[in-house]
């Protein structure tokens, strides 16, 4: 097999440009078109002529990449990116403006579950109509027809119109008949954002069978938990273009870090305006390693700080500070607060201007983005939270690698001790 | 890997585009199905159900007997005129509705063009093609109607499959126009019941073409409709007017609308998506 047979997509500078005239005004008259004249017409009709150049939405800019066979490529990005224009050109739905794609292998799409399912057929109807509207042949419905009654667990409802389903019954359905298409090639567009949790594992699960049987898959998605459990490689989209396109850990973070700008330092001089309520204002809130500044950097083998500085503006109240960390997908790191009460706190005539300072020691948190909230609480429950009061990045540290330069697995990083014993042989 | 692996190359399409007759050929599984769709769902939630292909051309047949047939004593070439009528009337529902349908199909089948690819020339073709089952049922209909008037159909009966081709194909020419305009200005959803409505009395249904005439036949012909229904009345009914040279005319321009259709229907293809 050479090189060139490995490759599956070859996309070679797409772009694609819409006539924003044509959207905005989405079901122009004749009379306007006859009103604004022939040659309008004409113009529109056969989609040539000099276009007003603020008019058009370049949806997709001069994109190029190879997917190799039995890749599972990732396409992530903001809305709007360009992401399902590009599978929908990939899926021949629309046609690019310039460029070219090759595409080896019988391709299927499921841009959208369900699609093509009509309300007053029965689901035994539906999954033939289906089925072909997606590009099977009838022998192969007929052949594949108990998997997919199987696998969307409607069985007793089969010769019932789909209109009275649930929409867990409808979703599984088309679901299921799109997954048993068993394509060469399958772009697959956030089906994964609708359905129940165990529907998505089923999903996800179908998927990456998919994936093991060789085939490739073009995956976009929202959801970097699935992107990253089925995906080897990632493009992410920027405004039509490619940002980056990488293993499937580097580029899911850096699109994530670029999407939360780091907050190292925040202060407040006048507490009149600062956040806070009428128990408390904040006067700062920073992240420094040990001994260093605000700003400087922190790797993972860095102890560090988490400094929060408040006004108590009603002094009677007694108050409990409590700091959450959370990991770059949002997962909990830890929750903690002081250790035990300060004394002062007791105190009706306490201080007014409060520092509490959290030390974090080095080899705890895994590299990655981190994000900080700051809660306040009294015996009756919380007074105050501050969500993403502090953000920042934990730098790898190259240094206390052995030759492994994969992501480190799990949310946190710690370094704790190990002993190899020599229990028999020299 | 000895398999042979299908290549597509997806490129811009240039100028004036073949019309990928051959994808056509490869997607006629899901033309069946489509049709097969049509024609279950369009009586799914009717209480009469298929009783309506029979109903809409013999209430019209009534209708037309009694207006022009007893109160206008409309000529009608010496066959009883509600015969005469209906049996105009048949091929001319499968038309109207053919033509109407498709004129919006493309429209009512905007998920799907916006989700998955296919020739879309499948989309107009199902909607007509799903009229042929309504078709047949007031075929019979038809056929017990002459048997009661006592009028055995001639041996030119034979000629019936390519009339009614000839009528599909009429449809689905204009159809494919109407289509892909709708795409771009849904105005057409207004013009095409009007259009349908004129273009009736454009057609020998409730008159004899024998009232215009002679010299005015062959550009009257244009109209496909006047060869279908002339042929219609000389297979079944065995009517004076040898209706060869008007069904020529008429096979012509039906033609010459449909492959104008097809290449326009082809052009506005890519940017159906767009602006659906």
């Amino acid at each position: 097999m050479t090189a060139h047979d490995s490759v599956a997509i070859r996309v070679q500078h797409v772009s694609k440009r819409f006539r924003l005239g044509a959207r905005l005004n989405k079901y122009p008259t004749l009379r306007e078109a006859l009103a604004s004249g022939a040659s309008r017409v004409m113009q529109r009709l056969t989609s040539r002529g000099s276009d007003d150049e603020r008019r058009i939405l370049r949806a997709l800019e001069d994109v190029s990449f190879d997917v190799r066979t039995g890749e599972t490529l990732g396409i992530i990005g903001a809305n709007g990116a360009g992401k399902s224009t590009l599978l929908k050109v990939l899926a021949q739905v629309i046609e690019p403006t310039t460029g070219r794609v090759e595409i080896r292998g019988r391709l299927g799409s499921l841009l959208e579950v369900g699609t093509g399912f009509h309300q007053e057929l029965t689901g035994r109807e539906n999954i033939f109509l289906n089925g072909a509207i997606l590009g099977m042949r009838r022998r192969e419905i007929l052949q594949r027809f108990d998997e997919i009654v199987d696998f969307s667990e409607v069985e007793r409802f089969i010769d019932t119109p789909v209109k009275f389903y649930s929409s867990g019954m409808y979703l599984r359905l088309a679901f299921a008949v799109a997954a048993h298409l068993e394509p060469e090639v399958l772009l697959v567009d956030e089906v994964l954002a609708v359905g129940d949790a165990a529907f998505q594992q089923k999903c996800v699960g179908k998927m990456s069978d998919v994936a093991r049987h060789g085939r490739t898959i073009l995956f976009v998605s929202h959801n970097m938990f699935a992107i990253e459990g089925l995906c080897d490689r990632v493009i992410w989209m920027r405004e039509g273009r490619i940002a980056e396109d990488g293993p499937t850990r580097t580029v899911v973070s850096n699109y994530l870090r670029a999407f939360a700008t780091t907050r190292i330092e925040q202060q407040w001089t006048d507490p009149t305006t600062a956040p806070g309520n009428e128990h408390v204002r904040m006067h700062a809130v920073r992240v420094r390693p040990e001994g260093g500044r605000a700003g400087d950097v922190i790797s993972v083998a860095t102890p560090f700080v988490i400094e929060f500085e408040y006004w108590r503006t009603d002094p009677s109240a007694r108050l409990v500070p409590s700091l959450h960390l959370y990991s770059e997908q949002g997962v909990s790191v830890f929750n903690v607060g002081p250790p035990e009460h300060s004394p002062w706190l007791e105190r009706r005539d306490g201080p007014t201007l409060i520092r509490d300072v959290c030390h974090v020691p080095a080899n705890l948190l895994n590299n990655g983005l981190h994000r900080v909230s700051f809660a306040l609480l009294n015996e009756r429950g919380l007074v105050f939270l501050m969500d993403d009061a502090v953000v920042f990045d934990v730098r790898d540290d190259v240094g206390m690698r052995a030759s492994f330069y994969g992501k480190w697995e799990g949310v946190v990083r710690p370094r704790l001790d190990w002993q190899t014993v020599t229990l028999e042989g020299a | 890997m000895a398999v042979e692996v299908p290549v597509t190359v997806i490129e811009p399409s240039k100028g004036w585009i073949g019309l990928r007759l051959g994808a056509l050929w490869r997607s006629r599984e899901l033309l069946y199905f489509l049709i097969w769709r049509d024609v279950k769902v369009r009586y799914k939630q009717t209480v009469l159900g298929a009783a309506w292909a029979i109903l809409q051309p013999l209430l019209t047949m009534v209708v037309f007997s009694i207006f022009f047939g007893k109160l206008a004593r409309m000529p009608s070439d010496g066959v009883p005129y509600p015969l005469f009528a209906y049996t105009a009337l048949v091929p001319w529902t499968f038309f109207a509705n053919g033509l109407t349908l498709s004129s919006t199909s493309l429209v009512s089948n905007q998920a799907l063009l916006r989700k998955v690819y296919f020739p879309r020339l499948v989309i107009p073709i199902s909607a007509v093609s799903a009229g042929l089952i309504d078709f047949g049922i007031a075929f019979v209909v038809l056929l017990g109607l002459a048997a009661h008037y006592g009028i055995v159909p001639t041996a030119n009966m034979v000629w019936l499959p390519a009339l009614v081709l000839l009528a599909l194909v009429t449809a689905l020419g204009v159809g494919l126009w109407f289509s892909a305009l709708n795409v771009l200005y849904r105005d057409i959803q207004y013009v095409v019941p009007f259009l349908v409505q004129v273009w009736l009395y454009a057609t020998p249904i409730v008159y004899p073409s024998s009232l215009v005439p002679e010299r005015w036949r062959t550009l009257y012909a244009i109209n496909p409709m006047v060869g279908v229904v002339e042929g219609f009345r000389w297979a079944l009914l065995g009517t004076g007017t040898r209706p060869g040279p008007m069904i020529l005319v008429s096979a012509l321009a039906a033609l010459a609308t449909l492959i104008g259709g097809l290449f326009f229907f082809r052009r506005m293809e890519k940017s159906f998506s767009d602006v659906v």
